[in-house]
């Protein structure tokens, strides 16, 4: 598969979808369209926020300042009609419109019967009649049209008072602003749409980079990772947990293919015995008895696979750590010298001499059971390769870290470049490839050892082996993973 | 013995079963778990053999801890493909008494079923095991054959101990190891062997009768042999 059809698949599927409904679904699915949604709601709703606060501020400000001029001459018209009469209160008004300079008062005084008293409107417009709210209403004065904020007021006796303010060029100025601003949010409109398809290209554009190796990965290509841009950023540090999980899952696959080879390789000779006995009987077979014979032999046959097969398990179920859960403190002495009474019958048998050099208590941190596997492999081991005559020593000491178990042998050894190789699974060393046995005894050890966050050495002991199992001390519990 | 077979494989169940049968057993059969249960519940048995993994809706487990807690303390072997230590302790938590992973060899099994239908029949606590002429003192720690005292290591003594609690069933090597030195694993060399061989050379070769004998494919038996 190449690079740029790899690039391309993650995406594909949007345009795959043909039915609108389908379309929609899909596309609101999208986190990039979600997040380019919210990106444009946002610029959006603040650019309306803050055309409402410029209006509200200009505009708005111009008509509460007339509102409250009015305000203020109403209060001081009534006032001197209080205390001045009818006449103070006309004398006030048309000195005002003299002293008018901007030219944009507008007062009108009616006696009961509607006639101007005083002021510079020609009648009382139509339609004013209540008191307290305002009016915006087109007026005609000195022979021009325009607009004005009125408000009328009762005096008492009849009388009306019309106090207002010519608007005209406020109200243009307010056309213009509205318009100013529409124009802006309809800018701020396409402004947001292409923001919008900007994030969402920028988010495709970092998500196609992790999506394509993933992409990659699972088409097989293992080699391939998530390219980083160097900036150290929050993508960089996903796309680094991202590689470091892929590097883990390559070891553990590399692992996994490692141990099925070798139960390719190494099963397929007992169950190629097992199966040629079988075959063999089958037509070869005179009698009942030699038939039996050769079935039983098969049996013990495909017993040594199982017992194989259980090996690996076991070996599998430690290295996958959840036996940690149940470690304890353990001490290590009667464990030893039960697998010296143990071993020590055979030992006996074959003329080897097994002693144990270990101090009465030796507390250590982990799995009882295990140990206990680990230790016999390895005096299994010893007794198993000392010639007759030969002599096996268990010794176990406390360290500064835990404990030391060291058990050595008079054997053939094993020669310093198989020593690594040892412990991996189904290694079989030319001495020990004429011994019985699955080539996972020190595998086993091996695992164990990791688990409890210690480590076993082989090393030579001219002539043998000097297996040294070290484990962690009670005080240490194994955190290691 | 009143055995109760609950397998749902065809080749395995019916092997046990005709196993079983040709050892002198009555047994009774059901291939899945809801018939296993209805058995184990309505009727009385010595033994269940106990597969984990059955059809049925309800499955080894569920029927084990059921019985149990109906108060039904049948002694029962779970028998199971899933031989992970985990699996091993949930098995014996939800109330199995032993459990054997397959593949399995039938001496196995056999021998196992029959401690565990034993086992369930034990008339209380004895403090003196003893087999023809052969005598074990639990309170002294005292070995007498014919009269005739023999001296034991601790290990010989639990050793023969557990064949005379066994006397007259077969006792295979891996009963041995769990059950005299607590080794949950197999050792790759037949160490079993070299200490029965040892005992022997105290408690059978200086007499005329043996008392242990080697049963062939499965363990030992503690019995005289004319028996």
């Amino acid at each position: 598969m190449t690079q740029s059809s790899v690039l391309s698949r993650p995406f594909q599927d949007e345009a795959s979808d043909r039915t609108a409904g389908g379309a929609t679904r899909r596309l609101l699915r999208s986190a990039g369209v979600r997040f380019a949604a919210v990106y444009a709601v946002l610029l959006a709703v603040s650019a309306a926020a803050l055309a409402l606060f410029l209006w509200w501020a200009t505009a708005g400000l111009l008509d509460r300042q007339t509102e409250a001029a009015i305000q203020a001459d109403a209060q001081s018209l009534s006032e001197r009609f209080a205390s001045g009469a009818l006449p103070a209160l006309v004398l006030t008004i048309e000195d005002r419109l003299t002293q008018d300079v901007e030219d944009d008062a507008i007062y009108l005084l009616v006696d009961p019967g509607q006639r101007r008293i005083a002021g510079n409107l020609e009648h009382w417009p139509q339609g004013v009649s209540e008191n307290g709210p305002w009016y915006e209403l087109p007026i005609e004065r000195a022979g021009m049209r325009s607009l004005a904020l009125v408000q009328s007021y009762n005096l008492p006796g009849g009388y009306h008072l019309l106090i207002g303010r010519d608007v005209h060029v406020r109200a243009q100025l307010r056309s213009l602003l509205t318009d100013a601003l529409l124009w802006a949010l309809l800018v701020v409109a396409v402004m947001a749409s292409i923001g919008a398809l900007v994030v969402r290209s920028l988010f495709r554009h970092t998500l196609a980079n992790v999506s394509a190796t993933a992409t990659a990965i699972a088409a097989g290509d293992f080699a391939q990772r998530v390219r980083l841009s160097g900036r150290g950023d929050e993508f960089d540090q996903l796309a680094e947990t991202i590689n470091d999980m892929l590097d883990r899952i390559a070891r553990l696959m590399e692992g996994v293919r490692e141990v099925s080879n070798a139960i390719a390789h190494d099963l397929r000779t007992p169950i190629t015995r097992a199966r040629t006995r079988l075959e063999d009987a089958a037509l070869h077979a005179e009698s009942a008895p030699e038939l039996r014979a050769a079935i039983e032999r098969a049996t013990a046959d495909l017993d040594g696979i199982v017992a194989v097969f259980q090996a690996l398990l076991r070996i599998a179920e430690i290295e996958a750590g959840s036996r940690r859960a149940a470690f304890a403190r353990v001490d290590l002495a009667p464990l030893i010298d039960d697998v010296a009474e143990l071993y020590g019958a055979v030992a006996e048998e074959k003329g080897i001499t097994l002693s144990v050099a270990a101090p009465s208590s030796l507390p250590a941190y982990g799995d009882r059971e295990l140990i206990q596997q680990a230790l016999a492999n390895l005096v299994d081991n010893a007794v198993k390769f000392s010639p007759p005559g030969g002599a096996v020593r268990i010794s176990a000491s406390a360290t500064p870290s835990g404990v030391d178990i060291v058990v050595a042998d008079h054997g053939p050894g094993i020669p310093a470049a198989d020593r690594e190789r040892a412990t991996e699974r189904f290694f079989r060393g030319e001495i020990a490839r004429s011994s019985p046995g699955s080539g996972l005894g020190l595998a086993l050890v091996q695992a164990v050892a990791q688990l409890h966050g210690g480590s076993l050495h082989l090393e030579d002991a001219q002539p043998g082996v000097v297996a040294i199992l070290s484990l962690p001390g009670h005080d240490e519990p194994a955190s290691h993973g | 013995m009143r055995i109760l077979v609950v397998e749902d494989d065809k080749d395995v169940g019916g092997f046990v079963v005709r196993g079983l049968k040709e050892a002198g057993h009555v047994v009774e059969h059901a291939d899945n778990g809801r018939d296993g249960l209805f058995l184990a519940a309505s009727e009385a048995f010595d033994a269940v053999v106990l597969d984990r993994m059955l059809p049925g809706g309800i499955d080894g487990l569920r029927l084990v801890e059921t019985i149990r807690a109906q108060k039904n303390s049948v002694p029962v072997l779970i028998l199971s493909a899933l031989a992970d230590v985990d699996e091993r302790v949930r098995g014996l938590k939800a109330g199995g008494d032993d459990y054997l992973t397959k593949p399995f060899a039938f001496a196995e099994l056999l021998a196992r079923v029959e401690a565990l239908a034993r086992r369930g029949k034990a008339e209380g606590p004895v403090t003196k095991l003893v087999v023809e002429d052969l005598e074990l003192d639990l309170l002294s720690r005292q070995v007498k054959r014919a009269g005739q005292k023999i001296d034991l290591q601790p290990r010989e003594f639990r050793l023969l101990e557990y064949l005379m609690r066994h006397a007259g069933q077969v006792v295979t090597r891996t009963m041995l190891l769990e059950g005299v030195w607590d080794y949950h694993f197999d050792p790759q060399t037949n160490v079993i062997d070299v200490h029965v061989s040892r005992l022997r050379q105290k408690v059978d070769k200086p007499f005329p009768v043996p008392l242990i004998q080697t049963v062939r494919n499965a363990g030992y038996m503690l019995r005289a042999e004319s028996a």
